[in-house]
């Protein structure tokens, strides 16, 4: 988010899914659509259907290169390499958008100095992916009349997150991919109202509306609209806080509707971390591995008990509906937090304080969202930006102009840089972890849910048949896998999903943990960890 | 654009555009069992059939385009004997079972019998026997009330692209089948589920719940990915019976299997519901009131502020729940305690 709010000025995904059906090209990468975004999904499908080119870059074969017409198998951690080389190509050739490029963005010759070194031959002994495939992708998305890039964690979860970002943003505007209907620079949202949290607020550096702690006038703003001074002092993020409580300086974490436990990389550190706490507070609807750990554990209320909005993963505004009552003297979040805020300040929000008083105190606040209203969304979402009560919502942005100060984009300079961990002798596998369809995140809902956890019932580790012959395993197999931070022990699937010498862990299973081996390395900018790449060992 | 008359009525359509389609912009009521505008016509089960001046025999209006100055007529004694008669042929070879059925009350078959006053039928013969075929935890399959519309097929490869069924031999003997009569291989989506315009294809999760009649709906988003699915909650009592979506949204009433069938948690029995607190360090978490909890949370929270600054306390804040909670959470921590530090794990 960090990568795109500093090219465009805003960190979402620039146009909507309906859109996809008419891209003319599209590439996805670091994206297992199909399985972590089904529904996105069917619209690339139907975009392959009604004849688009698609490019899939993906170390695994993952269901989506079935429709692919170029798939390109890049090494985990190479995303920016082969990004990088597509554009040299595009430049090289004569096939970017020199009108976009003048009128709209700025940074261009310095970003085109920095690709001079990245030729489809040295990227092809980096990413592992043929320079002819280079040169076509390259071809198909840059010719196309219209074309989309969609990604996900695989871009994001790595110590150089916001440089693959960049390289993203890059390639659509030197192309011109930009501010037009079925194109766009498109990040996939993993969970339900991951837009949302970031558009309200919850960041260390920004207030509602991504409007910054660091501006004077903004903190003036919201504290004149809160009765209360704001602080000045830049929040720290979630790494930093795990950081902060080994060291004993933060002392106290309130956490709601989230399990870091089982999904922070490098748990174990993370579980450390919440130990040294003098007061853990979790809200959830379950006792996760997280609220184990807790001082105080706050029962809440499912989706279908409560009453809100979510944001999708294309802007979309819509409403959530009480369908139960919560179980037993369960509450929903909202009620929780009033009643803890009311504690701590009773001036800070009123008794009466209902989901529909708090969205419009938040609407009044950010422009982007002043024209909505629950009435509006009744019946149907409604995509921000929607200023007026009359506006109809916004299916693309940039269309005239980008959100940053001048009005243009920004293209950067993405150098040549390295997972932290890679292979070596004692841990001679790549280890990327992820999603897969029947299961989601911790698996605090999914596993659950008895049909699904029946036909998905237990952790497995893919492998490759070459690798999998030259260490003597069998498929369901077990096999001990051990990188520097832990180790865990499950069964082998070996198929030709995963390249030799990369394997795979879905992170769903408490019982094999994914993020017991993963490294805590992140982002400097983004502070995003690196959940894709590490190195790791196997063992009978 | 393309002008045509329609039951005497003019009306203009886009290129392209099928009878069947013109004759709805006109809300003129042909009855359809094997039609689904989000797929390509079919001409399958020939309810749709129309009489078009200049054309000898009547044809179905789902595969025929709409051509300029062509005349239409949809209603008549004729094609109504003719498409009584196509679902008394249906129904010859249908368990008339409504009273035991799942499907019944969100069934085609059985409002087209109503339609047409039909209570049996009058062609007897050999009757279907297929074994019902249960081997998944999610798709309930019973191939005696199929009427071979082809909609579950067609969903499959056409949207979702799986092909996971298909169809298999000739004539009476037709039948839906996974590729020679294997396993499923299948990513339960349940497309198919809901196109189904009988009781042939149910979900298994439904089953135990009233049909209709109790049911109570409720208009969400579904809680999983980004995408945002409209969900459609068929609650009863304290549980949910079972989740659909409505065609007419952004995600054109299509679901995932988490988002169709993963709502067991909400009603599982390991619900947290009641308040726990740690009395000590390194001891067990019990049950404890609201009013001691919260009174415990607001007041540690201003212990460790007072002690060592607003700064020594955080908030992670949830990309699962509202942008409400996530608001006032964030407020609390900034406007109520003095400290930016919230944030939440997936902002990237």
């Amino acid at each position: 988010m960090a990568g795109l709010a500093a090219k465009f000025g805003s960190g979402a995904m620039t146009n909507s899914v309906a859109e996809i059906s008419d891209n003319k090209a599209l590439l996805v990468i670091g994206s297992n659509t199909t399985e972590n975004h089904p529904i996105i999904g069917l619209r690339m499908k139907e975009a392959v259907r009604n004849g688009a080119q698609l490019i899939v870059a993906d170390p695994r074969r993952i269901p989506l290169v079935k429709f692919a017409t170029l798939w390109l198998r890049h090494m985990p951690g190479t995303d920016s390499v082969l990004l990088n080389a597509l554009m040299h190509v595009i430049i090289r050739e004569g096939w970017e958008d020199r009108t976009f490029i003048e009128k709209r963005t700025e940074g261009f010759d310095a970003f085109a100095e920095g690709l001079k070194q990245f030729t489809p031959e040295f990227a092809e002994n980096i990413t592992g992916v043929p320079a002819d495939d280079i040169v076509s992708a390259a071809r198909i998305y840059a010719t196309a009349e219209n074309a989309g890039i969609y990604y996900a964690m695989g871009i994001t979860q790595h110590s150089f997150g916001t440089n693959n970002v960049h390289a993203v943003g890059n390639l659509a505007m030197v192309t011109g991919n930009l501010g037009k209907h079925g194109a766009g620079v498109n990040p996939l949202r993993g969970q339900n109202n991951v837009q949302g949290c970031c558009d309200v607020g919850c960041l260390p550096t920004d207030l509602p509306g991504y409007q910054k702690v660091a501006d004077a006038k903004v903190r003036e703003k919201f504290g004149k609209a809160w009765g209360r001074t704001l602080s000045s002092e830049p929040g720290l993020t979630a790494s930093e806080m795990t950081e902060k409580m080994l060291a004993g300086t933060l002392k106290g974490l309130y956490i709601f509707g989230e399990n870091p436990a089982l999904s922070d990389p490098n748990m174990n550190h993370s579980i450390k971390a919440f130990e040294n706490l003098d007061l853990l507070v979790v809200q959830d609807i379950f006792l996760t591995e997280t609220a184990e750990l807790a001082d105080v554990v706050l029962p809440s209320a499912s989706f279908a008990e409560k009453e809100g909005t979510f944001t999708n993963s294309e802007r979309r505004v819509q409403r959530v509906r009480i369908a139960l009552d919560p179980p037993g003297q369960a509450q929903s979040d909202l009620a929780i937090i009033k009643q803890v805020y009311r504690r701590i300040d009773p001036e800070g929000v009123s008794e009466n304080a209902t989901a529909e008083s708090v969205f419009n105190e938040l609407t009044a606040l950010w422009p982007a969202m002043a024209g909505m209203s629950y009435e509006r969304l009744e019946t149907e979402g409604l995509q921000w930006p929607c200023p007026t009560d009359d506006h109809p919502g916004t299916p693309y942005l940039h269309r005239e102009s980008f959100a940053r100060e001048g009005g243009k984009a920004l293209f950067t300079v993405v150098p040549h840089v390295l997972s932290k961990e890679l292979p070596d002798e004692q841990y001679p596998f790549v280890l990327t972890t992820g999603r897969q369809l029947f299961h989601y995140h911790t698996g605090t809902m999914t596993r659950r849910s008895t049909g699904l956890d029946k036909i998905s019932p237990a952790p497995y580790i893919e492998l490759n048949p070459e690798d999998a012959a030259s260490l003597g395993i069998e498929d369901t197999g077990l096999l001990t896998v051990t990188s520097r931070r832990g180790s865990i022990r499950l069964k082998a699937r070996v198929s030709g999903i995963v390249p030799p010498r990369v394997v795979f862990i879905p992170f769903h299973y408490k019982e094999a943990a994914a993020n017991r081996l993963t490294i805590d390395a992140m982002d400097p900018i983004s502070k995003i960890m690196e959940a894709k790449v590490c190195a790791v060992r196997l063992e009978k | 654009m393309i002008s045509l008359t329609i039951d005497n009525q003019p009306v203009e359509v886009e290129a392209g555009a099928t009878v069947l389609e013109a004759a709805r912009k006109l809300r003129i009521d042909i009855p359809t069992l094997c039609h689904d505008s989000r797929l390509k016509p079919h001409g399958a089960c020939r309810l749709c059939i129309v009489e078009i001046a200049g054309m000898p025999k009547p044809v179905t209006s789902c595969t025929t385009p709409a051509t300029e100055k062509m005349v239409v007529t949809t209603q008549s004694a004729h094609l109504n004997r003719l498409r009584k008669t196509t679902v008394e042929l249906l129904l010859s070879d249908h368990p008339n079972d409504c009273m035991i059925c799942i499907g019944s009350g969100d069934c085609k078959l059985q409002e087209l019998a109503y339609r047409f006053n039909l209570r049996g039928s009058r062609f007897r013969g050999k009757m279907r026997a297929h074994d019902r075929i249960d081997e998944n935890p999610f798709v309930q399959r019973d191939q005696n009330k199929c009427v071979l519309c082809g909609l579950c097929v067609r969903v499959c490869e056409e949207i979702q692209g799986v092909g996971a069924i298909g169809y298999a031999n000739r004539g009476f003997e037709s039948k839906i089948t996974p590729p020679f009569e294997k396993e499923l291989s299948c990513e339960f989506c349940g497309q198919c589920i809901a196109v189904c315009p009988t009781g042939a294809l149910s979900g298994k999760l439904w089953v135990g719940y009233p049909r209709q009649q109790g049911l109570e709906k409720t208009e969400t988003t579904c809680s999983y990915c980004g995408c945002g699915c409209n969900l459609t909650l068929h609650t009863y009592g304290k549980s949910i019976a079972k989740v659909t979506s409505r065609q007419d949204n952004h995600n054109r009433g299509w679901l995932c299997v988490k988002g169709r069938f993963g709502y067991e948690f909400v009603t599982s029995n390991e619900r947290l519901t009641t308040p726990l607190i740690r009395r000590q360090k390194g001891g067990s978490l019990e049950p404890a009131s609201w009013e001691e909890a919260l009174d415990l949370v607001a007041s540690r929270l201003l212990d460790i502020k007072s002690k060592h600054g607003p700064d020594a306390v955080g908030g992670l804040a949830s990309a699962r729940c509202t942008n409400e909670e996530g608001y006032l959470f964030q407020k609390m921590f900034r406007a109520g305690i003095g400290t930016n530090n919230v944030d939440h794990c997936a902002r990237y």
